[in-house]
């Protein structure tokens, strides 16, 4: 044992010290309550087969299938809307670019909750769109309180950061590929569906999985539109609260965790960068 | 003539997606200080309905402060050393520590707010407090501040620094507190910004562990959604937008500069 203790060690022991507040924390509040809601979601009447009844129960399959197809309509969408957008104003600059620019990414603070709002006034029944078609052919259109309205909440949710990250994307590309495209005798089209998407691929795969993780796992916009939406989050809020189901509402929460962490996992191998959901 | 005529279908797509997000913000914006939103502009503007979401629901708005107050406090004491202590670690220990804490970006708010109400629901007086909800924001925010802080010193070379004051003779704590934060400041700055930003609108969670007497700003929100006419929770929303729109512009702001601190340590 030396008598002066060289730098390094108490260095080391400081790094070490450094790490014990985020390991109390986040053994207590995430950890420890993860493993918890492992355990209670196969403590019901059926056992771990809870984890099963996602994919066996009718009920339980028609709401994933449900959740699965909105997610990948609102991906599919979102990403074909976003690239054509950013990919404009990435390439033209014009008088208001900036406030268009501002314009489109303005709602990125918005949370699920006011997202829902939005789309109430846009589609409800007091909506906009609503007003119009009854003027326009006598029947007012109400798209909020459904599936519809809930894809559109979903849209209006991820254009913002999909746009972003496009622009970003479109700004890195090298310009040299497009000439030298251009210079062989590529036409427009023949530049954008050879060179400039697939270079967009790891945008749209780290933009789109994010998406995809919001629109299966968000809850405050669906919850605002209705509670009888039959998407998954909601699903899981109702056997929670009014059916006190707790076993089954862990037991869907694991198979959603999993599900959306999977999706970002996937997307984050694939494009490299790191992708986080939001909601 | 046929670029023109691209260039004006490229612009009419964009401006038709920026009303369809900016055309629903500004009608409620415009509900909000509208006499009666039915009868339009016409019937008048007034600030009544913002003065009645006054007196209903500004102990939400002081709570939603209060808590998000109290998650940056926790995040900046949890998240900084421990940014600090993975950068100098480095190695596959602390890739999985950043893997674990990241971890809640991925999985859906409403399952983790389920996780913690299995887990302590039974400790009834931690359960009706503000605190719960704080220890749910603070799993959800505290990734963010870790990987911004963790963003700026992986471009600075805080190995030569805290060398450097090593040699001076600062113990480590000094070295921390006066070398490594004042370097790692734009990325706590910004970190602290998205932080406040995010738990200021965090609903997900926010929604399972609240109690009736722990309602926040965007809890009051649902709420008037649910209940209040449409000129109420719109006025509601223009306060939530007055709030939350300066801290966006400041984060991004932030970000860029945290950012430009990263690609200037880049340089060689």
């Amino acid at each position: 044992m030396p008598l002066v203790r060289s730098p390094s060690v108490s260095r080391a022991g400081f790094v070490r010290l450094c790490l014990l507040p985020l390991a109390v924390v986040a053994a207590a509040f995430f950890v420890l309550p993860m493993a918890r809601i492992v355990v209670v979601g196969a403590s019901g009447e059926t056992g771990p087969a809870a984890y099963l009844a996602i994919l066996t129960e009718p009920r339980y399959r028609a709401t994933l299938i449900n959740t699965v197809l909105l997610a990948t309509a609102t991906t599919a969408a979102t990403l074909a809307i976003a690239t054509i957008a950013g990919l404009f104003l990435q390439r033209h600059r014009f008088p208001g670019r900036a406030v268009l620019v501002a314009m489109l990414t303005f709602p990125l603070a918005f949370p699920g909750v006011v997202v829902g709002f939005m789309i109430i006034l846009l589609a409800g029944r007091q909506g906009l769109i609503g007003d119009i078609t009854s003027r326009l052919i006598g029947e007012k259109l109400v798209l909020a309180y459904s599936m519809a309205g809930l894809f559109l909440g979903y849209l209006y949710f991820s254009i913002p950061r999909v746009i972003l990250t496009i622009m970003a994307a479109v700004e890195k590309l090298d310009p040299a590929l497009e000439e030298a495209a251009r210079a062989l005798g590529a036409g427009p089209w023949a530049v954008h569906r050879d060179v400039i998407l697939p270079a967009l691929g790891p945008a749209f795969v780290a933009s789109g999985a994010i998406a995809f993780a919001t629109a299966m796992g968000a809850f405050g916009t669906a919850f605002t539109l209705a509670t009888n939406i039959d998407v998954l989050p909601m699903v899981i809020y109702t056997e929670f609260t009014l059916s006190a189901n707790i076993a089954m509402a862990a037991a869907l929460s694991v198979g959603l965790g999993l599900v959306a962490w999977a999706i970002l996992t996937l997307a984050r191998s694939v494009s490299g960068g790191t992708v986080a959901a939001a909601g | 003539m046929r670029a023109r005529l691209i260039f004006a279908a490229q612009l009419l797509f964009t401006l038709l997606v920026a009303a369809f997000l900016i055309v629903p913000a500004v009608l409620s914006m415009l509900a909000g200080v509208t006499a009666n939103y039915f009868r339009g502009i016409a019937s008048g503007l007034t600030l009544q309905w913002v003065v009645q979401v006054w007196e209903l629901y500004a102990e939400t708005i002081a709570r939603s402060f209060l808590v998000a107050g109290m998650t940056l406090v926790v995040v900046l004491a949890v998240g900084v050393p421990a940014a600090y202590a993975l950068n100098v670690r480095g190695g596959r220990l602390s890739r999985m520590i950043e893997e674990i804490i990241t971890l809640p970006l991925a999985i859906p708010g409403l399952a983790i707010a389920l996780a913690l109400l299995l887990t302590y629901g039974g400790f009834s007086d931690f359960r009706r407090s503000w605190l719960f909800i704080v220890a749910g924001h603070v799993v959800f925010t505290l990734p963010f501040m870790v990987r911004s802080v963790m963003a700026v010193l992986a471009a600075i070379d805080v190995k030569t620094l805290d060398e450097g004051a090593a040699s001076l003779g600062a113990p480590p704590w000094r070295r921390f507190r006066d070398v490594i934060v004042p370097n790692a400041r734009p990325g706590i700055v910004a970190g602290a910004l998205t932080v406040v930003t995010l738990s200021l609108g965090e609903f997900n969670l926010t929604w399972m562990l609240h109690t009736p007497l722990t309602k926040t700003l965007p809890v009051g929100l649902a709420d008037s959604y649910a209940s209040m006419r449409l000129e109420v929770a719109s006025a509601y929303t223009l306060v939530f937008f007055v709030m939350i729109i300066p801290l966006l512009t400041a984060m991004q702001l932030a970000a860029d500069r945290a950012g430009g601190a990263r690609s200037k340590g880049k340089r060689p």
